[in-house]
C-alpha cells in the first residue's frame, strides 16, 4: 500500500515490487518511454524561452554566420581575383604562381575553420547537455 | 594484360559480396536498413562520405580536366572541399537532429508534409537519376576502353555495374552500402596516394622541376597547330567575355549544392548523434582535402609526362589518369587503377540509389500516399528494395540506350545546380526562418528545379552549334546559339530559388508552422528527442 499524499482520496494500490506500477509515480527513465509518451513530455516552448538556452543559440551564431560569411567571401575572391585581376595572379612567386599558391590556401582556410568550430562546438555540446541536465531534475 | 583490371575488380567484388551478405544477415527493420541502425562511427561515415564524394567524375574527371586545362580544372577541385564548410556549420547536426531517413524529414517537421515531402522526393529522384546515369555511362566507356580485347561489351559491363548495385542495396541497405563505400574510398586514397608519389620521383621530388615542366605543356590545338601553353596560368578554360563569371556560377553551385545533395546528406543518419555527425564531416574534409590536392599531381603529371596528345588519341581526358599510371607504373598499377575506377563507379551508384528509393519509400510512398502510415510492419522497407530494383533497372537501360558515346558531362553539373537552388534554399529557410512556410517551400523547390533544368537546357552545354567534323561522340544535343551564355545556372538559379522560396512565404501565413519553431531550436541545438541509435 503505497499513499503519494497524505490525505489522497484515491490512494494508488499496488505493491512496492511489481515491474510496473499502477499508475507510476515516479516518471519512467528516458530509455523505457515510447515515442508517443515522449510526444507530450517535453515543454519545447519552455526550453526555448529559457535565458539559458537563448544564451546558447547567440553564441552558436556568433560563431556560425561570421565563419560562413568569411568562408564565402574567402572562397569567392578566388574565382574573382583569377577572373577579373589575372595577369595580377599569374605574378610568379618561386616555382609557382600566386593563382595557385590563392588556390591551394583554400585548403588550409577550410581545415583550420573545421578546426575551430569543432573545438567552440565542444563547448556547445557541454552548454546544451547542463540545460537538458536541468530539465531531467526539474 | 586486358584481363588483369578484370582480376583485380573482381576480388573487390568479392569482398563486398561477402559484407553485403554479412550485413544483410544483420539488418532488419526500417532503421537497419535506411540507417544502418544509426550505428557508424564518426571515422567510418567520414570515410563512407568522402567515397560517396569522390566519384568517377572526379576521380577521372577531374584528373582530366587539370590535364587539358591546368589551372581551371583545379578550380573544381578547391569548391569541392570548400562545400563541406557548409555542410559542417549549417546542415548536418540539424539535420541528425531533426530527420529521420530523409532531407524531406526537415521540412516537412513544421511545415504540411505532403506536398513538401512530394516536392522534395522529386526534386531528390532528379538529382539521384542525372547524376546516376553520369556514373553508368561512364562505367560503360571505361569498359569499353579499358578492355578492349577482354570480350566484354559496353551493354555487358552496365548491366553488371548495374546488377551489383541493386544486390548491394536491395541484400545489404545502408549497412552493405556503407562499407562498400570505406572499401573504395581507401583503395582510391592508395591508388591516387601511390600515383602522385610517383610522379613526383618522376620529377626527382624537386618541386621547382615539376612545376617548370607544368610551365611548358606542348599539345596540337584544334587548327592542328604545334603550341606550349603554362598550365599553371587560369583561363585555359574559362575565357573571356563570360568565364570570370561562369567561374562564379560554378563555384555558387559547388558551395552550396554540396550541402544538398540528397546522397550524402542522408549519410547524416547512419550516426548515432549529431557530434558524431559533426566530427564525420571533419574526417571526410581531411580525405577530401587531401585527394583533391593529390589531383594536381594526377592532372598536371598526366599532362607532362603523358601528354594531351596522346591521351586524346587514347581514350580522351577521362583516360587521363589510368593512362600516367601505365606510363609511370606498368600494366599491372594501370590494371589495379583501372579497377580501382571501377569500383568508384560501383559504389557512388549504390549510394545514390539507397538514397533515391529511401526518398521514393519513405516520402512519397508512406508519406504522401499513406499519410504517414504503414498498413503492415515493414512494409516501407519491402518498398524501398523494390524502388531499389526499378531505380538500378531504368538506370541500367537509360545508359544502354544512350550508349557510349554520350556526351553526358554536363550531368553531374546539373545535379549540383539542382541540389543548390531547389534543396538548399528550402533546408536553410526550414531551419532558421520562423516565418518560412508551405508555400514557399514548394514554390522554392519548384522554382529551384524548373530554372536550373531550363537554363541548364538552353546553356552552351547542350546548345551549341558544333564545327565541321566534330566526332559524334562530342556533338551537342541541340545544334543552335545558346540563348544563356553560362555553362553553369547556378548564379541565377540559387538566388531564384532563394527568392521564390521568400515570396512563397511572404503571400502565405502559416501559424502552425510558427508555432512550432522554437521546438525546431531546441531540438536542433539541444539533439532532444532525437532518432537514438539501436541496439547491435
Amino acid at each position: 500500500m503505497v499513499s503519494p499524499e497524505p490525505g489522497d482520496p484515491t490512494p494508488i494500490v499496488a505493491a512496492p515490487t511489481d515491474i510496473a506500477p499502477a499508475g507510476s509515480l515516479t516518471p519512467k527513465p528516458a530509455h523505457e518511454r515510447t515515442a508517443d509518451e515522449e510526444a507530450g513530455a517535453v515543454d519545447w516552448d519552455r526550453i526555448a524561452a529559457l535565458p539559458e538556452f537563448k544564451d546558447l543559440l547567440h553564441r552558436k551564431k556568433r560563431f556560425i554566420v561570421p565563419a560562413t560569411i568569411f568562408f564565402l567571401l574567402y572562397y569567392f575572391a578566388l574565382p574573382a581575383l583569377v577572373g577579373y585581376a589575372r595577369p595580377f595572379m599569374q605574378t610568379r612567386v618561386g616555382p609557382v604562381n600566386l593563382a595557385y599558391l590563392f588556390a591551394l590556401s583554400q585548403f588550409f582556410m577550410a581545415w583550420i575553420i573545421a578546426a575551430l568550430y569543432v573545438r567552440a562546438a565542444n563547448i556547445f555540446d557541454r552548454d546544451a547537455k547542463s540545460i537538458l541536465d536541468d530539465e531531467e531534475k526539474g | 594484360m586486358s584481363s588483369t583490371p578484370l582480376v583485380f575488380f573482381l576480388i573487390f567484388v568479392a569482398i563486398t559480396l561477402v559484407i553485403t551478405y554479412w550485413a544483410a544477415r544483420r539488418s532488419s527493420g526500417a532503421s537497419a536498413y535506411f540507417a544502418a541502425n544509426r550505428r557508424i562511427t564518426a571515422w567510418q561515415n567520414g570515410v563512407a562520405v568522402a567515397g560517396d564524394y569522390m566519384s568517377a567524375a572526379s576521380f577521372l574527371g577531374i584528373a582530366g580536366m587539370i590535364a587539358f586545362q591546368g589551372y581551371d580544372g583545379f578550380m573544381y577541385s578547391v569548391g569541392f572541399l570548400v562545400a563541406y564548410l557548409a555542410v559542417l556549420l549549417i546542415v548536418a547536426e540539424p539535420l541528425r537532429n531533426i530527420g529521420k531517413y530523409t532531407m524531406a524529414d526537415v521540412l516537412a517537421f513544421r511545415l504540411n508534409p505532403r506536398p513538401v515531402r512530394a516536392m522534395a522526393s522529386l526534386s531528390t529522384l532528379t538529382v539521384s537519376t542525372f547524376y546516376m546515369i553520369a556514373q553508368m555511362v561512364g562505367a560503360g566507356v571505361l569498359v569499353s576502353t579499358l578492355l578492349k580485347g577482354s570480350g566484354i561489351t559496353y551493354a555487358e559491363a552496365v548491366g553488371g555495374v548495374g546488377a551489383l548495385m541493386i544486390v548491394y542495396v536491395v541484400f545489404g541497405g545502408m549497412l552493405a552500402t556503407t562499407w562498400v563505400q570505406i572499401i573504395k574510398a581507401i583503395l582510391l586514397m592508395i591508388g591516387t596516394f601511390l600515383l602522385s608519389v610517383m610522379v613526383l620521383a618522376h620529377f626527382h621530388f624537386d618541386l621547382g622541376e615539376f612545376f617548370k615542366a607544368v610551365g611548358h605543356v606542348s599539345f596540337r590545338e584544334k587548327t592542328g597547330l604545334m603550341v606550349t601553353k603554362d598550365f599553371l596560368q587560369p583561363g585555359l578554360r574559362y575565357k573571356p567575355p563570360w568565364g570570370a563569371l561562369d567561374l562564379m556560377s560554378l563555384g555558387l553551385a559547388l558551395v552550396f549544392g554540396t550541402a544538398g545533395l540528397p546522397h550524402i546528406l542522408v549519410r547524416f543518419y547512419t550516426v548515432p548523434d549529431a557530434k558524431t555527425a559533426r566530427i564525420s564531416v571533419v574526417w571526410a574534409m581531411v580525405l577530401i582535402g587531401v585527394f583533391y590536392i593529390m589531383t594536381t599531381c594526377l592532372g598536371f603529371g598526366a599532362a607532362t609526362i603523358v601528354g594531351p596528345d596522346f591521351i586524346k588519341l587514347n581514350g580522351g581526358n577521362n583516360m587521363s589518369a589510368p593512362l600516367l599510371a601505365k606510363a609511370l607504373g606498368g600494366d599491372i598499377f594501370f590494371a589495379f587503377i583501372s579497377a580501382i575506377a571501377f569500383a568508384t563507379i560501383l559504389a557512388v551508384v549504390a549510394g545514390l540509389t539507397i538514397s533515391a528509393s529511401t526518398s521514393f519509400a519513405h516520402d512519397i510512398y508512406t508519406n504522401v500516399i499513406h499519410h504517414g502510415r504503414e498498413r503492415k510492419a515493414g512494409e516501407e522497407v519491402t518498398v524501398a528494395r523494390l524502388t531499389a530494383f526499378v531505380v538500378g533497372a531504368i538506370s541500367i537501360a537509360l545508359a544502354i540506350a544512350l550508349g557510349p558515346a554520350a556526351n553526358v558531362a554536363f550531368l553531374v553539373g546539373l545535379a549540383f545546380a539542382v541540389a543548390a537552388s531547389a534543396n538548399l534554399p528550402v533546408i536553410v529557410l526550414s531551419l532558421f526562418w520562423k516565418r518560412f512556410t508551405t508555400t514557399g517551400a514548394v514554390m522554392g523547390l519548384g522554382v529551384g528545379l524548373l530554372a536550373s533544368l531550363a537554363l541548364i537546357i538552353i546553356s552552351p552545354s547542350i546548345m551549341t552549334i558544333d564545327k565541321e567534323g566534330v566526332a559524334a561522340s562530342a556533338r551537342h544535343l541541340i545544334q543552335h546559339t545558346p540563348y544563356f551564355p553560362l555553362e553553369n545556372p547556378g548564379i541565377v538559379s540559387i538566388p531564384l530559388g532563394f527568392l521564390a522560396a521568400f515570396l512563397g512565404s511572404l503571400i502565405t501565413r502559416e501559424p502552425k508552422a510558427e508555432a512550432r519553431f522554437p521546438e525546431l531550436q531546441v531540438r536542433a541545438n539541444t539533439g532532444l528527442g532525437a532518432e537514438k541509435a539501436g541496439v547491435a
